[in-house]
């Protein structure tokens, strides 16, 4: 119905094309053409409010001497130039060495946290490969962490790491003696044991879950054809699930460190504002500087390094792990 | 096509709609006005037991503020963790209360920000007079020579709590007035899985307040007279390091207190596991949690020799609650009015009562309620002995920075690790490295 009615105007525009001839014609072309980034337009508009714009915000304000004395007006911040920066990275003195000692604690956090998720996660998942009773429970069993809500799951194991009434103390110390007193877990160094327990507690479901649907694209075929040439499970495991997960892997892995090295919620759920040092990852200790000194430039300035260095791990990664496929596949 | 172009218009008007709302997010207008004379938005600090029991005071009066002045107050209570950092937000974005209780020893620092309405003579004159208040509560609303930056609402002092069975226990007939003799009667209290004292070891700002106190009991500050942070003097050092010593070395503390920093202190000695409790105004606290008035006694801190008073026989931080008016307001009469109302005598009996705090306004305070031994002890503290915190910008990046210091120390106690000078004054070091460069 609608066509029909559409019809006559049609013809009217065509009968002024042929009058008026190229001049009609351009922004027809330019519609054709603009149409699908107009509506890509609203997409856009949003990334550039969520993400771009706050990033930039952040950008300009580590250039900025931003003090309580400005926040109320942050055009009327002075200009830092670099030396945000260069108090961040000057690790002789306190702040920077601060910083420094974070930057290896996380490290090594998201070096052990990643490990061992992808390691149990990869290891419930080829469990899990063959149909067998209880499965889909077990399944649904194992991605509980990952779907409570953050704050929820946090907040029981800081129950749970509670040095006088906590779960963890009264087994180890109380029921199996494992311990000569109990332990404090939330503060000293043990925090560090109790952060990456949490982390992996919370991280390895989501590892479960992409190997699986991973290992739902190899061919049964595979398996069967080696186990007739004799290999044994984990040379199938090694010769075959592996290779064959490579490019689940890479962005897994990818992700996990992304999260993990960026992870504030965990922490700061654990510990509270003020992180012992033991468990003084990155993302706290940033917060920690900005509202402690309550100096959001360098606060800023630290976040930008941040940024710049998950970049350019990101990008050697992807361009380390590409290649490496490249030439396994030629 | 007219599914497509119907499409393409569609997502132009929303991306225009999105940018315009983008544009158009802050309304409130730099000075303040009375655009909205008949609302306010009031974030009360966490007074009572809980955030609950503070709402079931406040409602009752502001339903009489609103029955006075045809106002009505949106309250939100907001826990002490939280308040300091929405604050922050608040200034930042301009998007804020019209009125907000601050904790007096942020006064200076807020005061800097500049967002708070300055209270001149002409806005003392509109809520009665500053006359009306307490010196020493006026003396935490503000850096020296600066108009304040909120008025007095609740003012309060550490004082001694101690459990009268567990002293007649252990044969102890009074409270201890050196803290030479609290180790003593400490030790006779520690047995048996009960302990002398507890204390808010991973609380920061609860730490800061004793660190104060006992700095000043050996003659340090931890700024310098021009508000310079020094936190590495003699006094703050021994200060520091005797507060910590009485889990570390005198024993008095249980151990688990070092990571405690949600009131759990205040509970043990509610439910007899501690003897002592050092806190400010917590009467009420502790008759919410079921302990009979007559079961505990309240007395003086103690002192390293002879009485309270000034210079080294200090034995509190003017403790209180300062009510201040966001500048930008869009009631700012609204806002004084509300001000007024609540430092008005009546209120001020009805409040301080409820919260077992001490009113800073004369008026009230000589009210026979105020009179009672218990509030004479925090009276007399706040009158004679009672020291205010660092009124300079920096208070509260100090708060956190030394406080946060004082956790690591009680970390260290707790786990055994030795607390010595040095160590004290490593983290006191490290932490004022932390401070903003002057």
């Amino acid at each position: 119905m609608t066509s029909t009615v559409e019809l006559p105007v049609r013809k009217g525009e065509s009968g002024d094309k042929a009058a008026h001839g190229p001049r009609r014609r351009v922004p027809g072309r330019i519609r054709r053409i603009g149409l699908p980034y107009l509506l890509l337009l609203p997409a856009l508009i949003l990334e550039l409010l969520v993400h771009l714009v706050p990033m930039v915000i952040g950008i300009v304000m580590s250039f900025k001497e931003l003090t309580q004395f400005y926040i109320r007006d942050w055009g009327a911040a002075p200009w830092a130039g670099l030396d945000n920066f260069r108090m961040s990275v000057d690790f002789d003195a306190p702040v920077g060495e601060a910083l420094l000692h974070s930057f290896f604690v996380t490290v090594a956090f998201t070096l052990l946290s990643v490990g061992l998720c992808w390691l149990i996660g990869t290891a419930a998942a080829i469990c899990m490969q063959d149909t067998f009773r209880g499965r889909g429970l077990l399944r649904a069993l194992f991605l509980v962490p990952y779907a409570l809500p953050v704050y929820a799951a946090v907040i029981t194991w800081v129950f749970m790491f509670q040095h006088d009434n906590g779960l963890v103390n009264h087994v180890l110390h109380d029921q199996l003696g494992l311990t000569d007193k109990p332990s404090f877990w939330l503060i000293g160094d043990n925090s560090f044991i109790a952060l990456l327990v949490v982390s992996v507690w919370k991280g390895w479901p989501f590892a479960f879950l992409i190997v699986m649907a991973g290992l739902q694209n190899i061919p049964r075929e595979l398996y069967e054809a080696a186990a007739l040439d004799g290999a044994g499970m984990w040379q199938q495991i090694r010769r075959i699930t592996l290779p064959s997960l490579g490019a689940v892997n890479q962005v897994l892995i990818l992700v996990l460190f992304l999260w993990t090295f960026n992870d504030f919620n965990t922490p700061y759920v654990l510990f509270g504002k003020s992180a012992p040092e033991a468990a003084d990852l990155i993302s706290v200790h940033i917060y920690q500087a900005s509202f402690v000194t309550w100096n959001f430039g360098t606060g800023s300035a630290m976040s930008v390094l941040l940024l710049l260095f998950l970049l350019l791990v990101t990008g050697v990664y992807l361009a380390v792990t590409s290649r490496g496929r490249r030439a396994s596949r030629a | 096509m007219r599914s497509i172009r119907a499409a393409a218009v569609g997502a132009v008007t929303m991306s225009l709609a999105l940018a315009a709302s983008a544009c158009g997010g802050g309304s409130s207008t730099e000075g303040g006005s009375n655009d909205s004379p008949k609302t306010l938005t009031y974030w009360a600090s966490n007074q009572g037991a809980s955030i609950e029991i503070d709402k079931k005071v406040l409602q009752p009066e502001l339903d009489k503020f609103k029955k006075q002045t045809g106002i009505e107050v949106k309250v939100e209570v907001v826990p002490w963790s939280d308040l300091l950092n929405r604050i922050l937000t608040a200034t930042t974005s301009g998007q804020g209360p019209d009125v907000l209780n601050i904790g007096n020893t942020w006064s200076a620092s807020l005061q800097a920000t500049g967002a708070l309405l300055p209270w001149d003579a002409k806005n003392f004159e509109a809520i009665g007079g500053k006359d009306r208040f307490v010196d020493s509560a006026l003396g935490s609303t503000g850096a020296e020579g600066k108009d304040p930056a909120a008025v007095p609402l609740y003012s309060m002092a550490y004082a001694l709590y101690y459990n009268k069975k567990m002293f007649a226990d252990a044969g102890i007939a009074q409270p201890p007035t050196t803290w030479a003799e609290f180790v003593e009667d400490g030790k006779k209290l520690s047995k048996g899985g009960k302990w002398a004292l507890g204390v808010e070891g991973a609380n920061p700002s609860e730490n800061i307040h004793h660190a104060v106190v006992f700095a000043k009991q050996h003659g340090g500050d931890f700024f310098t007279a021009d508000g310079k942070p020094d936190f590495t003097n003699d006094g703050a050092v021994a200060g520091v390091k005797e507060f910590v010593d009485l889990m570390a070395k005198d024993k008095v503390i249980a151990p688990g207190n070092a990571e405690y920093a949600q009131n759990q202190s205040v509970s043990d000695f509610a439910k007899g596991k501690t003897a002592m409790l050092l806190w400010q105004s917590a009467s009420a606290n502790l008759k919410s949690q079921g302990m009979s008035e007559d079961s505990f006694g309240i007395a003086p801190v103690p002192v390293q020799s002879g009485t309270p008073g000034t210079g080294t026989g200090v034995n509190s931080m003017v403790m209180g609650i300062n009510l201040a008016v966001f500048k930008n307001s869009d009631n700012l009469d609204g806002a004084k009015k509300f001000v007024k109302f609540m430092t008005s005598d009546a209120e001020q009996k009805i409040l301080n009562t409820a919260y077992s705090s001490i009113p800073p306004v004369k008026g009230a305070q000589a009210d026979a309620a105020f009179n009672t031994p218990a509030n004479g002890v925090l009276k007399n503290t706040l009158a004679t002995s009672a020291v205010a915190a660092p009124q300079v910008a920096d208070e509260s990046q100090f708060e956190t920075a030394v406080g946060t210091a004082i956790k690591g120390l009680f970390a260290d106690a707790a786990a055994g690790r030795a607390v010595t000078t040095e160590s004290v004054k490593a983290a006191l070091e490290k932490a004022q490295a932390q401070m903003p460069a002057a």
